[in-house]
């Protein structure tokens, strides 16, 4: 039968065969465990006895809870440093790096290299960095100067920054390196152009530099935002025996869940908090994308 | 959840494939599942090894799990017809297994409920319906006072035996710099270790209150007894003479450990850890008493249970198995190897045992300890943890930080109980 289709209907043939497997996986592995999480947001589910459906009580619980709330502004305050600021720093850094011609490649692994890093190894250095005297780094210098003790992590205000501190620092070198492959995308003679015109260095960043590279901070800000809004390994493992303390003060949503299903086997409730990550990530992601491409 | 079905179908189809082809009448082949930990595993198979030698016919294969994976695993497991015929739980999670149909009673022929009352420390007696056992432990664990030797006699004081003889050794211990900054701590505090046990089932009842009611599920701390011992554990790390603070080398064992600390309650879970560590010297005293003598500690185990899976001769051999974990020989290796206590007086309190310089205040702390029945031990725990910090940190007050406490963890408490009789 094979044999009689024609090189067009073959080559048809043959490109679904390939396309079955990633699409039987994602089946598999993505849409289907996606499909069952929606189904037991409606459910009371202790992962051991039977599923009881609830209709929306795991929603109304939900809202009606202050944690999720306090949880939910602490991930948007994430997001809302986290990506601006790792934006500007890696834009910064890629600028200036793009133009040192001594030592280039070391300088842009020594960026590089905490991306690299496990993120829970990081977060136990700077857990420690960040302990009160005798054993933490900061406090000990700041102690030997006479100064009074900053209480990092232990402080409801200052705890979320000080865990966004090492998290924003593991991406830069991610993001450090797709500038520099945006910066170096951007034809020279435009730059010569401007050169023999005499604009200043000013109007040549905002005019040819910034306009150009917006594909590359479309993307940079659409994918660090989206992992912003998953942050979980830093807190988890800076805060990990009091999980997103003091006071919740800087407990991600997703810790929330991993909290709900795994401490409470409260399933149907965790499930739940999954779906409205999941319409965050999605609305949020979604009006990133209108904004950045337009105009 | 589906990923582990779809797993464990797979390893069912695999598993049954394998076993037409392998030749029959062989050993019976039984599992044990237990979560990762060294000496646990270490111990159980010195054990394993000695129930083989003793049955021949019987071989038991151990599975262990880190222990993040653990309750999902057994769970997703049994229900596929795969995994252990013989499990380890939490005392904790007892009724969640019982209502899923995972476990099966003990048998009342090999394991009599009138015998096990009469052998078994009675805090056993919560794994109790009717006159059957569920599920049985091999050791139990209680806390105990560690404290620093060096440190004592640098500062000229004997090892606390009441509550006001400790307060007293842990201002003698604790060091400052000069611009007040603690340095070294007469005691270690933290509702994140230990602590949280140490104040419900410890502090409550040792200032006259009792923590909860109603088979623990109506919580009942917010009084004046609930008052006094969170004055008194607060004052361990608040005001001008404050002899701790929470958070001091991060963790409290570590401050232990590393001989910062003159005092620290912990878990006879930690002997393990601390043996060994060079230039501690340390010792270990029973809870400190109040004034009038009264003691109170906690006491938590682990339990052995057959799951529903295991039938016919593999029941007999889970059986035998369990008759054996459970029984002295396995006992004192437990305690020789992992430092847990055994869960019979008539094993625990012999005079080698009882007057151990290390296992006899933990052994002897187990005659007036007191099991809490948790519905989530971890959000409960965070209770504790959030009621300390609104005082720390936001300058809370200790009748409003209580009462809020209290609420919350009844909540916890409510929501586990409703949705355990639906």
């Amino acid at each position: 039968m094979y044999r009689n289709l024609t090189i067009r209907q073959k080559q048809i043939v043959w490109a679904w065969a390939f396309l079955a497997i990633p699409i039987l996986f994602y089946t598999v592995i993505r849409f289907y465990p996606t499909g069952n999480a929606i189904l037991i947001s409606f459910q009371d589910w202790n992962l051991l006895g039977d599923r009881t459906w609830t209709g929306f009580d795991n929603y109304q619980t939900l809202f009606a809870d202050p944690v999720f709330w306090k949880v939910f502004r602490n991930t948007f305050v994430y997001l809302l440093i986290g990506t601006p600021v790792s934006l500007i720093i890696s834009f910064v850094i890629a600028y200036h790096l793009d133009q040192v011609r001594f030592m280039h490649g070391f300088l842009r692994m020594l960026y590089f290299l905490p991306f690299m890093t496990s993120a829970v190894a990081m977060a136990w250095v700077w857990r420690w960095f960040y302990q009160p005297v005798p054993v933490g780094l900061f406090n000990n210098a700041l102690a030997s100067m006479g100064i009074p003790q900053f209480p990092f992590l232990q402080s409801t205000t200052w705890a979320l920054p000080s865990v966004l501190a090492p998290a924003v620092w593991a991406g830069l070198g991610f993001q450090v390196i797709i500038f520099m492959a945006g910066l170096r995308a951007i034809p020279r003679s435009y730059y010569e152009a401007a050169r023999i015109d005499g604009v200043s260095w000013w109007t040549v960043l905002w005019e040819i530099t910034l306009p150009l590279l917006k594909p590359t901070i479309v993307f940079i800000v659409v994918f660090s935002s989206i992992g912003f809004l998953r942050i979980f390994d830093h807190v988890f493992n800076m805060t990990t025996n009091n999980p997103g303390g003091p006071l919740n003060s800087t407990k991600p949503l997703v810790l929330m869940i991993y909290e709900t299903a795994f401490s409470a086997f409260d399933m149907g409730y965790a499930a739940a908090q999954t779906v409205v990550l999941f319409l965050v990530l999605l609305v949020v992601s979604l009006i990133q994308l209108r904004i950045l491409r337009d105009s | 959840m589906t990923f582990f079905n779809v797993k464990a179908l797979a390893v069912a189809t695999a598993t049954s494939a394998a076993a037409l082809f392998s030749t029959a009448a062989q050993a019976v082949e039984i599992e044990y599942w237990q979560y990762f930990f060294d000496t646990r595993v270490e111990a159980m198979e010195t054990l394993i090894e000695n129930f083989e030698a003793a049955n021949p016919d019987i071989t038991v294969k151990m599975t262990h799990f880190p222990y993040a994976d653990y309750r999902t695993k057994v769970a997703a497991a049994i229900p596929a017809g795969e995994g252990p015929d013989v499990v380890q739980l939490f005392y904790g999670w007892l009724n969640d297994y019982v209502a899923a149909d995972l476990i099966q009673p003990l048998p009342s022929d090999v394991f009599p409920a009138s015998k096990i009352d009469a052998e078994f420390f009675p805090m056993v007696q919560a794994m109790k319906e009717g006159d059957q056992y569920w599920a049985l432990p091999t050791a139990v664990r209680s806390l105990a006072l560690f404290y620093n030797t060096r440190l004592l006699e640098e500062a000229g004081v004997e090892p606390p035996t009441t509550l006001d003889e400790m307060i007293a050794a842990a201002k003698a211990m604790t060091k400052r710099d000069g611009a007040g900054n603690l340095t070294q701590v007469g005691m270690t505090a933290g509702m994140t270790a230990q602590d949280h046990h140490w104040w419900r089932e410890g502090l409550v009842r040792q200032f006259g209150g009792e923590p909860y009611v109603d088979d623990y599920q109506t919580v009942n701390y917010n009084n004046e007894a609930g008052l006094e011992a969170l004055n008194f554990y607060s004052s361990l790390f608040m005001g001008d003479d404050a002899v701790t603070s929470i958070g001091f080398m991060d963790e409290p064992q570590a401050a232990f450990k590393a001989g910062r600390a003159g005092l620290h309650i912990d878990g006879s879970f930690r002997i393990g850890s601390l043996e060994g560590q060079r230039g501690l010297n340390w010792g270990v005293t029973e809870l400190p008493a109040t004034a009038d003598g009264t003691q109170s500690n906690y006491a938590s185990y682990w339990v052995n249970a057959i799951t529903t899976k295991a039938e016919g001769e593999k029941y007999d051999a889970a059986v035998k198995f369990m008759e054996y974990i459970t029984g002295d020989e396995a006992m004192q290796v437990w305690l020789d190897v992992v430092g847990e206590l055994p869960a019979k007086p008539s094993v625990g309190m012999t005079d080698e045992n009882a007057s151990d310089p290390v296992f006899g205040p933990f052994i002897r702390g187990l005659e007036y300890a007191h099991t809490t029945k948790f519905a989530n031990e971890s959000g409960q725990r965070q209770v504790m943890v959030e009621m300390v910090e609104r005082m720390t940190l936001q300058g809370m007050s200790a009748e409003d930080s209580l009462a809020i406490a209290a609420e919350a963890e009844q909540k916890i408490l409510d929501d586990y109980y409703k949705s355990a009789s639906n």
